[in-house]
């Protein structure tokens, strides 16, 4: 590593060098920007084919739970173009795709078919057309056994969890409980959410000679889908190369979930020596891989007069599905969230992540979390409503401040920024008269009712699993002064590889045109982590950092030896390097430098420090910090349909010194709009069958334009520098807006809860469809007369 | 004359003749899979997602008219006589980017980028048509394009912005708008046009006329207009279409007539098509029309499609019936008119005997006196397949109400009429009292189902709510809010 100190700072103002375009904090284009809009961007369906492509598609079962009795696939193998059939008995490795390790998660089951839509075995044909046609010909003999669908059913049937069970525990319940007024206790149902990135799953798998394989895979983990084909394979990791130049769209379905897909087209591929590429349509994408987990959340809180918290007590069941998959971290991380902002003095929170007879549910943007949040902010509102009290004081008389700072996991909050930003968000958004212009409305509008409500978020930031945390670059500075960059993490739209090539940019004062930005291939940064838990720029930003600064390093050492100058003589200004009076273009430089024989390029690595994590005493640091932020949002609900509008939204997020606020900026909207959309319009709905029936845009609706807001205001907190030693003080932004959305549901639970004056919290679980809107109305109805 | 047995179109800039096309090719695979034009995506091969959006320009009598598409549902054949136009047309490599383009990036209206070449061509399409677009214009040139990262946000600010980066009158489709006008009269020889394998047969009739023909020869051939459900009959369920006769190319189905008490509506007329006459003459109407699928759905799908489809949760048939419309069916040169509610019999059947085709629809302009609502009730507010909707229309004299047509969809297994609610109401005092018993009566009509879009009990109270609704509006003095904000 190089000391920092012996590289002065360049020059600013210095008439002769503009400064860099491109440098950290500005506001740059997405690297691909030009190529999205003209169609150029090219995703792994559009790389040309080679000659020979073969296609594969899967057959599913057409039962949620049942023993095979016997697979007759004669008719597939004679239809028109098929090439080859694989099931269970054509893995040549392991048949399992088990991200974490617990082999229960086959490519093709052997025997007991565990979801409706499960793949059974996968069709290869001269054309894609052809295997889709293929594949709904095969005769299955099932037994059929009894299912489970949802956390409920599976408690009441008896079903195992899927992965251990995580308590965290602060306090004594019963001492909190004692000195409290009051206790309330409830049930929340939350629904699930499809991922519906745009580009759907697809993995297409070249064969090389000998045991080798190279796999274009849409995935946010490139390195998991090489294990995973390797093991598949049987054969070792470096045999398997997988690349990813960007995704249509991750969200984290594409964290484990692209493992099956690549596996079959690498199984195929070998086995047939001929390329094979597989994408499902949008049905068998939506119905054959994970989404967020739906749960069931019973929760018991005790509180003073004030609406002050004593003792919470939680009870977290979730879908998780018929196998693990990531449903402990997920599971682990609702419980690390279920406090979201507010101090529980007592305090004991337990998982129950269930196996249910429903695809396996996965990471999804806050990986649990929010689920954790929606909880927490329903006990506020409990509060809220059984004390006649706005919501907004109730939060505020619950927020983590000093000596009321210690998390349910024993982890303190040092950086806690949300009072602040809270109460400059209820000044901008006017929070307090427009509540009190609501209620008006609300008195002389029988039909119409409106709601507002201003909700909070603080998250946590860096994987649980702590070994996740680190990250690998690879720097080639050519000798033309040309740069190539690469490192771990993936691009699938949050602009990951414009802030890594900034920090880039910044390290070597270039312009960023300078930069090439290449596709992520585990050949040349291995065992890297997913891009997921909003760490990406975190993570990659440092690890690339620090590959830049090596070879600066070796470029000043250069300079010194070479002009026989001390090292603190040596300055990278704007596209040049200064060496005492002397200055050189850093093209020239840099063939000045290979000319010498230095090395010019460079691997980097970072781990995140000083973090730690004890599950089985629920007690560490699992977070280096939180992030934060604050939504206020205005609905107006229609009591004769259920139907709503969001009137106004006004967002604050802290994102620390952004490395781009445009892009930052990007990411807040983004996660609003798609957390409103998960607990307003889009339902997962599986029939008595086990059948997921809303299974395409066509039934499953994610917001439009015309569902956003109708004034949206958007700012990012300007004076939070992040506390910690991250790349530039910025602060991860991918997840912690997505909870923005949550001021929508309890807006509309406001706008409900008028119809009985408001003496009455709604039952309003989530999605807060228009029909579930209308039924809490009428319920409250109900109860008001 | 004989048959022609080649598809014949512009892409972009040039001109494709296509032999052995079949009736289920998809415009969108002709562009990927045999053309490599990779910019237009597949997202969900339903017309549902807008990423494979593209432009196809036709001549109406004579006039060339642009309109967004989806070329996932789109049918190659449909597209003979056409200028299909992709974003690789927008900007020559190497060259500038389209000041839509242009905007988009500025604006940082991409995240992942899979949805934005389709999202590009609908700003296209709506900067040619209004070159400084409202936010609600935009956003209803956008009902046919999801987005899952940006929230929308930036894509709207770009969208408000491109008039800044050009006009498209130096557009070069605006500059070379005559020359391919004359492309296109060149290609129109009025032939029937026979193509593809003998299974999967497409045929483009010359003519009305030739279509009456046609069908009396192949009573069973499956009839495409728009394609927005057909289209998913393929792509979704594999389903075999052949022989398929189009009629989308028809001008003589795309006639509207304004007449002094009705509005006469050719079967192939597209909602898009109908939406001026819709706003001029039936305005309680228009605000429905508007959330009927996506712009893209709306350029494509027609009345007579809608009606024939015969579907449960069509948009068009309930508040048609409730106007009291009729249709009208040819098969040869025998033609036979009938009241719309009854042309429904079943679930899936329609009373349209084999080789019958849905010429006409004739709606009646309202008459003194009569109230009218359309309402359609939806998960989501655009784009979405209504849970329920209901056409109501109400004549008042003298305060009672005199007649009473109710018609919901979404609620049965065919749109149908409420005669329990307009028995209720009929001879009533206009007033809370009457809808009242009218909502009660709702349940002797009708015993709604429970699926992915709502359940029963929602459905049966939705659609009491709705007679209420109508009622609330229609009132006298009504001063309280009794919908939501546009």
């Amino acid at each position: 590593m190089t000391d920092m100190k012996t590289i002065r700072a360049p020059i600013r103002g210095d008439e002769s060098f503009a400064p860099i375009r491109g440098a950290v904090h500005s506001s740059l284009t997405h690297d691909s920007a030009a190529n999205h809009v003209t169609g150029r961007a090219a995703y792994t369906d559009d790389i040309a084919e080679p000659a020979g492509t073969l296609h594969a598609y899967l057959g599913v079962s057409e039962v949620a739970h049942g023993r095979i009795l016997s697979m007759d696939l004669a008719a597939v193998r004679a239809a028109p173009g098929v090439v080859d059939v694989l099931t269970a008995a054509e893995i040549p490795g392991e048949n399992d795709v088990s991200p974490t390790g617990k082999h229960d998660d086959p490519v093709f089951p052997e025997d007991l078919i565990q979801y409706h839509g499960q793949p059974l075995f996968a069709v290869i044909a001269e054309s894609r057309d052809a295997a889709r046609r293929a594949a709904t010909l095969a005769k299955v003999e099932v037994e059929v056994l009894p299912h489970a669908l949802d956390p409920e059913a599976a408690i009441a049937a008896g079903y195992p969890h899927v992965t251990e069970p995580l308590t965290l525990k602060r306090g004594e319940l019963a001492e909190g409980r004692e000195g409290a007024a009051h206790r309330l206790a409830g049930r929340v149902r939350i629904g699930g959410q499809d991922h519906m990135y745009l580009e759907g799953q697809i993995s297409f798998a070249v064969p090389g000679e000998d045991d080798t394989v190279t796999v274009h895979c849409s995935t946010q983990h490139p390195s998991e889908a090489q294990h995973m084909v390797a093991h598949v394979l049987g054969v070792p990791s470096n045999a398997v190369v997988v690349q990813v130049r960007r995704m249509g769209g991750g969200f984290g379905g594409k964290e484990s979930q692209m493992n099956l897909f690549a596996a079959v087209a690498a199984v195929a591929a070998k086995r047939l020596d001929r390329p094979v590429k597989i994408r499902p349509d949008r049905d068998q994408d939506m119905t054959a891989t994970g989404k967020r987990h739906d749960f069931v959340v019973d929760y018991d809180v005790a509180f003073d007069g004030d609406g002050v918290i004593a003792a919470v007590e939680g009870s977290f069941a979730a879908r998780c599905g018929f196998s693990a998959d990531l449903s402990g971290p997920v599971t682990d991380r609702a419980l690390f969230h279920a406090d979201n902002a507010y101090f529980y003095p007592h305090v004991r929170l337990q998982s129950r992540p269930m196996k249910t007879n429903t695809v396996s549910n996965t990471a999804f943007r806050g990986f649990g979390g929010p689920q954790g949040v929606v909880a927490a902010e329903r006990m506020i509102e409990e509060i809220a409503y059984a004390l006649g009290r706005d919501p907004l004081d109730v939060r505020k008389a619950n927020f983590y401040r000093k000596g009321r700072d210690l998390t349910p996991y024993h982890q303190e909050v040092t950086d806690n920024v949300i009072l602040r930003l809270v109460e400059e968000l209820e000044t901008s958004a006017d929070y307090r008269a427009r509540r009190a212009e609501i209620l008006a409305f609300n008195r002389e509008n029988p039909v119409i009712r409106r709601g507002i409500a201003l909700t909070p978020v603080k998250f946590g930031i860096s994987f649980t699993a702590t070994h996740f945390n680190q990250a690998g670059a690879l720097i080639h500075v050519y000798n033309d002064g040309s740069i190539h960059l690469n490192h771990g993490g993936t691009e699938m739209g949050q602009g990951l590889n414009t802030k890594v090539a900034q920090v880039v940019a910044d390290a070597f004062q270039v312009d960023i045109d300078t930069i090439r930005i290449t596709a992520t291939t585990t050949e040349k940064v291995p065992n890297t982590s997913a891009t997921a838990a909003s760490s990406g720029s975190d993570l990659n930003g440092m690890a690339a950092l620090d590959a830049a600064e090596q070879i600066k390093a070796r470029l000043v050492g250069f300079a010194c030896e070479s002009r026989g100058v001390a090292a603190d003589a040596v300055r990278f200004l704007p596209n040049a390097v200064a060496i005492g009076d002397e200055v050189v273009p850093f093209a020239a430089f840099v063939k000045q430098a290979y000319m010498a024989r230095v090395q010019l390029s460079a691997a980097g690595f970072y781990k995140t420090p000083d973090i730690h994590w004890d599950r089985a005493s629920g007690t560490g640091r699992p977070f280096y910090y939180y992030a934060y932020g604050a939504a206020c949002s205005e609905v107006e609900i229609d009591t004769l349909t259920g139907e709503y509008r969001v009137l106004r939204t006004d967002l604050l997020h802290d994102v620390g010194r952004s490395l781009n606020p445009d892009l930052d900026r990007g990411q807040v909207e983004g996660a609003f709009v798609q957390g409103m959309g998960w607990l307003t319009t889009e339902e997962l709905w599986w029939d008595e069958a086990g059948r997921l029936r809303t299974h395409a845009p066509s039934t499953y609706k994610i917001p439009l334009a015309s569902d956003a807001p109708r004034i949206f205001n958007v700012d990012l907190v300007s004076w939070n520098a992040n506390a910690e030693r991250t790349i530039k003080r910025s602060k991860a932004v991918g997840e912690p807006p997505f909870m923005l959305g949550i001021s929508v549901l309890e807006a509309l639970s406001m706008a409900v809860a008028s119809v009985a004056d408001y003496r009455t919290c709604p039952r309003l679980d989530t999605p807060a469809t228009p029909e579930r809107v209308l039924m809490a109305v009428e319920r409250l109805k109900g109860q008001g007369a | 004359m004989a048959h022609r047995t080649e598809i014949r179109f512009l892409l972009n800039d040039r001109e494709v003749v296509l032999e052995g096309v079949g009736a289920s090719d998809t415009l969108l695979d002709h562009l990927r899979l045999a053309r490599r034009l990779t910019g237009t995506k597949e997202g969900c091969a339903e017309g549902d997602c807008g990423a494979c959006t593209v432009l196809v320009g036709r001549l109406q009598d004579g006039a060339l008219r642009y309109e967004t598409v989806n070329a996932c549902i789109r049918f190659l054949a449909s597209v003979d006589g056409c200028h299909v136009v992709t974003v690789e047309h927008l900007s020559p490599r190497g060259g500038a980017l389209h000041p839509v383009q242009q905007a988009m990036v500025d604006h940082h209206g991409s995240q992942c980028g899979f949805c934005t070449p389709g999202i590009v061509m609908s700003l296209y399409a709506l900067w040619m048509a209004s070159p400084r677009p409202t936010t609600e214009e935009i956003e209803t040139a956008l009902q046919g394009n999801l987005c899952r990262c940006t929230g929308y946000a930036p894509i709207l600010r770009a969208a408000q912005a491109v008039h800044g980066y050009g006009t498209p009158e130096n557009d070069p489709i605006a500059q070379e708008r005559a020359a391919i006008e004359a492309r296109l009269r060149a290609m129109r020889d009025g032939r029937r046009v026979v193509s593809g394998p003998e299974k999967n047969r497409a045929i483009l009739p010359g003519s009305v006329d030739d279509l009456a023909e046609v069908l009396a020869e192949l009573p069973e051939a499956t009839v495409i207009a728009g394609a927005t459900d057909v289209g998913l009959w393929v792509t979704k369920f594999l389903k075999p279409i052949g022989p398929a006769v189009f009629i989308g190319h028809l001008d003589g189905l795309r006639q509207i007539a304004v007449e002094e008490d009705a509005i006469e509506i050719g079967a192939g007329v597209s909602y898009s098509g109908l939406e001026p006459v819709i706003a001029e003459h039936v305005p309680h109407l228009a605000p429905y029309w508007a959330r009927i699928a996506g712009w893209q759905v709306r350029n494509m799908g027609t009345i007579g499609g809608n009606i024939a489809n015969g579907s449960p949760i069509g948009d068009t048939p309930c508040v048609l019936i409730a106007l009291g419309a009729t249709v009208t069916l040819r098969h040869g040169q025998a033609r036979r008119t009938l009241p719309l509610e009854d042309f429904f019999i079943d679930y899936g059947k329609q009373d349209r005997a084999p080789g019958e085709f849905v010429e006409s629809i004739r709606v009646p302009r309202p008459a003194t006196g009569q109230r009218d609502a359309a309402y359609k009730v939806s998960k989501r507010r655009d784009e979405d397949i209504s849970a329920l909707a209901a056409g109501i229309s109400v004549t008042v004299a003298d305060g009672i109400i005199t007649d009473a047509r109710i018609a919901f969809g979404g609620m049965a297994a065919t749109p149908r009429r409420a005669p329990g609610p307009e028995a209720a109401l009929l001879g009533q005092p206009f007033g809370a009292a009457a809808f009242e018993a009218a909502a009660k009566a709702l349940a002797q009509d009708y015993q709604p189902l429970t699926d992915w879009r709502a359940s029963a009990e929602y459905r049966a109270l939705a659609a009491q709510n709705l007679l209420r609704r109508f009622h609330l509006e229609h009132a006298d003095g009504a001063a309280a809010r009794v919908r939501l904000s546009a």
